[in-house]
């Protein structure tokens, strides 16, 4: 019998493609976001903010500005935030509701061990529910953006430039990122947890760290760690990075406002002295390019991240056992 | 022994052991079940029946020993085991929310069946298991016997060559249940190897060609029901006699050739007898001057033969046990 234990096949030599039938568990979860009252509540609220801040922009604005568009995303009226700041925490609640009960919702519904059961791997339900979750929240995002351009140009009357249109590209396409992580974060939580309600709160619970208490957490680290004043900055700056509030929203200040101060302040090489040096540069607007290099390690963490989650659900899913 | 089964082996496992821990769930399972028949993986809750199917599906790897079902080995092959094998879990749950419909629409889907195809087969399963009229309402509405059906009903969309049923009976009423098991019968004659899995072991003898009785993690008595009496009862017939009389019928009862023992109760003598003495008995009642008001056969039941058997088991365990002297540490378990 020994060696029948040892001839056994370890399970990276198992037969077959895992992503079979993925497509089917993408069209099945998709449709089913998209009916759920959940996500009908969810896109009513993101729809209404964004025609809410957009319109109160639209008064702040002055024509003559260079980046209509773009401010139209950023400008706020007190005591209001801008679209941004709304998204900055509408994203991360739509991403966690399309994925909290991914797998634990099956479990409880007894439906796991049946669909498994069907010649498919789990790898495809798993990655088949990521994407499914993905797409919406791409899909409800590009439809918002499509909307925010829309009003803009019914109300200004002049269409967006090229690198307006460019920028507002990245940033959804960074949003969608950023939606990512938190997907990726409730997706593992709905296999750690049984209860869909555990899962759903400690989901929320890490996005209120990262959001509110991270930022003085770090304060009070730097503090500890050393009295030089650069060097707390650095490390201060590298230790807040590690939330992915503070990559989108510095990535989304570098897309949506693409002055050189807000790009240096990014960069973190800017200190008061600097800053005055600096001072005949602040109204050139940066290309594009420079722009785009500024947040590229802000994107490929953001992306990084969600792919760093989506491993450890993938891990923590195939060594689950499956019976109810 | 007519089970009518084919030659070909269809499931097969040698030394099939599972292990959570501690705890052996499955330990050293032989199993041989041939094409066509419809055999019975029985034992108390815990005896590590759902542990065994999930490995012949390949849904959790084994310990030791291995596993083959229609000649694939599920660990390395599951997909191609899956796509010929339909498993029924126990408590099979829906997503209530769609319609009957569209929960099979998504299975055949997941089996990679064409869109014609699949429409076909959905309506002609749909239909076998009388549940057309309610394919279009969401399942949620359903009662327990109609979800139970909805399942078969998806098993049958990937045309199985061997279904696996994990408590079929599970939370059915005793009609529902019967009904249901006579359902899996119907499947037995085109040709579909049928594995079930049951604690109620009265419920489901009747339609098992081949019993496998589990204790433990291990598989103590494997046979058919006569088969496993007749080892374990020692061939014991039962009769049960209903008879009217002025005197007491026992001593004429227990005077027919064939009979060994004899336990009266309010006008009703069991009988236990080795062979068929329905007609003996009869006569014998008459004779003594009784009315014979009921005479049957009981036929042997699984729980009895299960009961017994670890019966003995105990009074042998206590022998050796006697025998061993003190200072010698119980063994347990069967063998
Ligand atoms: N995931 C698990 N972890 C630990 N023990 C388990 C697990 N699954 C099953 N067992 C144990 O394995 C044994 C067999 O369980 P099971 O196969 O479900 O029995 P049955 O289906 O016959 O009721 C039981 O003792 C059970 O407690
Ligand atoms: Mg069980």
């Amino acid at each position: 019998m020994a060696e029948r234990v040892e001839a056994r096949p370890r399970r990276a030599e198992r037969e077959g493609s895992p992503w079979t039938g993925l497509w089917a568990v993408v069209a099945k979860e998709m449709a089913d976001h998209l009916t759920s009252a959940r996500m009908r509540f969810l896109e009513l609220i993101i729809l209404l903010t964004a025609v809410g801040t957009v319109y109160l922009a639209l008064q702040e604005l002055r024509r003559t500005e260079e980046f209509l568009y773009l401010a139209l995303l950023t400008r706020s009226r007190d005591p209001l935030p801008a679209f941004v700041g709304f998204m900055g925490f509408l994203v991360p609640l739509i991403a966690i509701a399309l994925g909290f009960d991914a797998i634990n919702g099956e479990f409880n519904r007894r439906t796991l061990s049946r669909v498994l059961a069907q010649p498919i791997y789990r790898d495809a339900l798993l990655l088949g529910k990521f994407l499914a979750g993905l797409f919406t929240l791409a899909l409800v995002l590009t439809a918002i953006w499509l909307l925010v351009m829309g009003l803009g140009l019914l109300r200004l009357g002049v269409p967006p430039t090229g690198v307006e249109v460019a920028r507002g590209l990245l940033y959804l396409l960074t949003t969608i990122a950023y939606g990512g992580v938190w997907l990726g974060l409730a997706l593992t939580f709905s296999i750690v947890f049984r209860q869909p309600a555990t899962a759903a709160l400690s989901s929320i619970a890490v996005w209120l760290f990262v959001t509110v208490f991270w930022g003085m957490l770090v304060g009070l680290i730097v503090q500890g760690l050393t009295d030089d004043p650069v060097a707390q900055t650095r490390w201060g700056l590298a230790l807040v990075r590690l939330s992915p509030n503070t990559l989108y929203s510095e990535a989304s200040l570098a897309l949506l406002h693409p002055t050189i101060e807000s790009t240096l302040r990014i960069m973190g090489v800017i200190t008061p002295l600097q800053l005055v040096q600096l001072q005949w540069a602040v109204p050139t607007p940066l290309p594009l390019s420079q722009s785009l290099m500024t947040i590229w390690p802000h994107l490929t963490g953001l992306i990084a991240a969600t792919i760093l989650l989506f491993a450890l659900s993938y891990v923590l899913f195939q060594r689950q056992e499956i019976r109810a | 022994m007519t089970t009518g089964a084919g030659e070909e082996v269809v499931i097969e496992t040698e030394g099939l052991t599972k292990r959570y821990g501690d705890v052996t769930a499955v330990d050293d399972l032989r199993l041989r079940i041939q094409e066509g028949e419809i055999y019975g993986l029985l034992g108390p809750n815990g005896s590590g029946k759902t542990t065994t199917i999930l490995m012949l599906l390949g849904l959790t790897e084994p310990t030791a020993g291995s596993a083959r079902v229609l000649g694939f080995d599920p660990v390395r092959e599951p997909l191609k085991v899956k796509a010929k094998v339909g498993y029924l879990p126990d408590q099979v749950g829906f997503y209530d929310e769609l319609t009957a419909r569209e929960n099979l629409a998504y299975i055949a889907k997941l089996n990679g069946l064409p869109r014609p195809e699949a429409e076909r087969r959905l309506d002609e399963a749909l239909e076998r298991m009388g549940l057309a009229d309610v394919a279009d309402r969401p399942v949620g509405t359903y009662s327990r016997g109609m979800k139970q059906r909805l399942g078969l009903a998806e098993l049958l969309l990937k045309r199985p060559r061997v279904i696996i049923l994990d408590e079929p009976t599970l939370g059915l009423d005793p009609e529902a249940a019967r009904e249901f098991l006579q359902t899996i019968r119907g499947l037995k004659a085109e040709g579909i190897t049928v594995l079930l899995s049951s604690h109620l072991l009265h419920q489901v003898q009747q339609i098992c060609d081949r019993v496998g009785l589990f204790h433990k993690g291990r598989k103590v008595l494997e046979g058919t029901v006569p088969e496993l009496a007749r080892r374990v009862l020692g061939g014991a017939y039962r009769v049960r006699v209903h008879a009217q009389s002025e005197r007491d019928l026992r001593p004429a009862l227990e005077g027919v050739a064939g009979v060994r023992a004899v336990i009266a109760q309010d006008g009703v003598y069991e009988l236990e007898a080795e062979r068929d003495v329905r007609p003996d008995v009869a006569e014998a009642v008459v004779r003594a001057g009784g009315k014979l008001l009921g005479l049957e056969l009981e036929e042997p039941s699984l729980d009895d033969i299960y009961a017994r058997y670890f019966e003995r088991l105990e009074h042998q365990h206590q022998d050796e046990q006697a025998q061993e002297g003190e200072g010698v540490t119980a063994r347990g378990g069967a063998r």
